[in-house]
């Protein structure tokens, strides 16, 4: 049955999709044209990539507000060093950014796992903080094109069968991440803590520990992106993606990651980071002034709040009549939780 | 607030004895923030020889008037167990309203109706898909956010308002020394008109929340809003009316503002429902609802403004200052609970 809603639902947001990339091409010839298409997914594969991590948190019923200002300091950290000690392998670079971007992570899991401070809050400290910090790294500098060797600046955009090799890493994290989330026990974990808590501290799951480790997922996507966004754009600077967390929270709701936690699949985010990145790219093309593209995503968030919350009711009502029913023992539960 | 429901309540200790007023004063959030104040007013006071001007000191209230303006309704959202992510971009659609609506050359007056007409309007668009629809403020307050600093970047571009009539400069700019009837005492030539509205929202949601029943029924509503709702108290009509409210606060900071800087850019106010949140945090109200106050509110907004001008004084960037803010939101935070964790473990 819930199987069933999410593939309708992504085959609705698939349709939907291709809709719109009709709409456009009719509007604009050149729009569907493979070389086009493929450029749409090369300049949505960093949403992509932050999308499925900021899925994994919000599957554990949290929340990653950071994860742009994380990408800002690690983007900020590799170009440094690249531009200080041109001779670091671009591999050990790609690395650090995972490392720096999963520290970063593992901070605000930290918080939210054993202080207990609520996601948004500890994110939203964070976010101000973490950028805070990219500016007291670089000294609110720039690190130019002229400054970063041409390797770390030409890998993303090589291109390998007509797809530049972000758009490849794009498809290689899908593909990990979707293997990582239905065919393993942290994946599984991750569905069944943000589920019921309950029930998963019952089985045996730690379920803020499962919180942990989804923060410190999102941090090292984050990174990866930190390092993807500096090279692609050939520039760092401390406000780079500005606001960009939000994206990848709309990215989640748009493809149905229920932001009550534990529903959501991978397919679903990446289709609305991808519903994104066509609006986005549609807006010159079709002569919208790009000023549009922040009223229109905040009213796309709305609305798919609202199709997100018809879906659930419809299951909830049964469940809804016994809340009362149900409270003491969660609170039981946790109590007992608490005690041992 | 879906994401925050499953955190632990604590466990309430019945105490022996009840403490004493004064020593409940003496152990609570607000002696300590109180105690704070004092001490970063000390500690500003030895770093800049600037700082005990009173005009520089006049002038440092902007730093947190407008903002605490928003907290207070803020606070009573939070209490009630809601957020609204969206009043800083209610800030920026509701200038650039007055913006075009000064361009065509309206008068101080109607600047105002509109201002406060926006965001209510904003408000209750919030109101209506919270409490009426049943959807998760924070989710829903992130999309409003967008969407409405998005249509304030449409009208705007990369283009600004200005222009504004004289008359409208006096909310932002002007001092109560103006007006014939305000003593001339020593020090009474630096208050400013944002003063003294402060401390007028200041009382009203003090009394508001503190001694009405509308006030009991926010924070019912934070504790148990299943409970509330069978003891009769409209649960979606008050949280309704609380997202009205925090509209036309944000309403009245754009007013301010707007006649303060005396322009308006699609950028206005960014990052402040981050500080405006942290302010109705640090006053001590608890994020996942039920129990809060506006003295400590108030308190909180001076705090946080002595901060910020101790710092610039001290010339340190605004981003610099944004992690000292940060950071004193996670440490406020933190510092209850594991404080708490510390005392229920040497207890038992």
């Amino acid at each position: 049955m819930m199987s069933r809603i999410l593939t309708y639902r992504e085959l609705l947001l698939a349709a939907i999709i291709i809709v719109l990339i009709a709409v456009f091409a009719y509007r604009a010839p050149g729009f569907a044209s493979p070389e086009s298409l493929a450029n749409i997914f090369n300049d949505t594969a960093i949403l992509i990539i932050l999308a499925l991590g900021q899925m994994a948190v919000i599957l554990t019923r949290s929340i990653d507000l950071s994860v742009a200002a994380n990408l800002s300091f690690t983007g900020m950290a590799v170009a440094m060093m690249n531009a200080a000690y041109p001779g670091i392998p671009l591999p050990v670079l790609i690395l650090c950014a995972l490392a720096i971007g999963a520290a970063l992570g593992a901070i605000n899991g930290f918080m939210v796992w054993k202080i207990g401070i609520p996601a948004i809050v500890a994110t939203l400290g964070t976010l101000t903080v973490y950028r805070g910090m990219a500016f007291v790294l670089s000294g609110g500098a720039w690190v130019n094109q002229t400054q970063m060797t041409p390797i770390f600046l030409d890998a993303p955009r090589t291109s390998v069968l007509g797809l530049p090799v972000l758009g490849w890493t794009a498809i290689l994290v899908i593909a990990l991440i979707a293997v990582t989330f239905t065919r393993t026990v942290f994946g599984r974990t991750l569905y069944a803590a943000g589920g019921n808590p309950t029930a998963a501290l019952y089985a045996g799951i730690n379920v803020g520990r499962t919180r942990f480790f989804a923060f410190m997922l999102s941090g090292a996507l984050a990174g990866l992106c930190g390092y993807l966004w500096v090279s692609r754009y050939a520039v760092a600077y401390v406000d780079i993606a500005a606001g960009f967390e939000l994206d990848t929270v709309a990215a989640c709701v748009i493809g149905g990651i229920s932001t009550l936690g534990g529903i959501g699949s991978v397919g679903g985010a990446v289709l609305g980071a991808l519903f994104l990145g066509v609006i986005k790219n549609a807006l010159p093309v079709i002569n919208i002034s790009p000023f549009w593209q922040m009223a229109i995503s905040g009213l796309v968030i709305i609305i798919a709040v609202l199709f997100n919350a018809r879906q659930e009711r419809r299951k909830g009502r049964l469940i809804l009549r016994d809340a009362a029913k149900q409270r003491p023992s969660l609170v039981n539960a946790q109590a007992g939780g608490a005690a041992a | 607030m879906s994401m925050l429901t499953l955190e632990k309540q604590p466990i309430r200790h019945i105490p022996d004895k009840l403490s004493t007023p004064m020593g409940r004063f003496f152990g609570s959030w607000e002696a300590l923030l109180a105690a704070v104040a004092i001490a970063i007013f000390i500690a500003n006071s030895f770093a800049s020889p600037h700082f005990l001007d009173p005009w520089n000191l006049s002038d440092a209230t902007y730093n947190f008037t407008e903002k605490a303006m928003i907290a207070f309704a803020m606070t009573l959202l939070i209490i009630s167990g809601e957020i609204d992510l969206s009043v800083a971009a209610i800030i920026a659609l509701a200038s650039t309203a007055m913006g075009a609506a000064a361009q065509a050359g309206f008068q101080a007056p109607a600047l105002v109706g509109i201002g406060l007409g926006v965001g209510l309007l904003c408000g209750a668009f919030n109101g209506f898909l919270v409490a009426r629809i049943g959807l998760p403020s924070i989710v829903v307050t992130i999309g409003t956010m967008s969407l409405f600093r998005g249509i304030a970047q449409i009208v705007l571009g990369d283009r600004a308002y200005g222009g504004y009539p004289t008359s409208f400069a006096w909310f932002g700019q002007g001092y109560m020394s103006d007006f014939s009837w305000w003593p001339a005492l020593p020090g009474f030539e630096v208050v400013t008109v944002e003063m003294v509205a402060f401390v007028i929202f200041a009382l009203i949601f003090g009394i508001l929340l503190h001694w009405t029943a509308f006030g009991r029924w926010v924070y019912a509503i934070g504790n148990n809003a299943f409970a509330a709702q069978f003891s009769g108290i409209p649960v979606q009509r008050t949280k309704f009316a609380l997202f009205l409210l925090t509209g036309v606060m944000s309403g009245v900071a754009a007013i301010c503002l707007t006649s303060r800087l005396g322009s308006t850019r699609h950028t206005i106010a960014a990052g402040w429902e981050l500080e405006v949140v942290t302010m109705a945090v640090l006053g001590g109200v608890s994020i996942l609802g039920g129990s809060g106050t506006i003295p400590g509110v108030v308190l909180a907004a001076i705090v946080m403004g002595l901060v910020t001008f101790g710092l610039g004084l001290l010339n340190v960037p605004g981003i610099v200052m944004s992690i000292f803010i940060g950071l004193l939101l996670i440490l406020v935070i933190a510092l209850p609970i594991v404080v708490r964790r510390i005392r229920s473990k040497a207890a038992a």
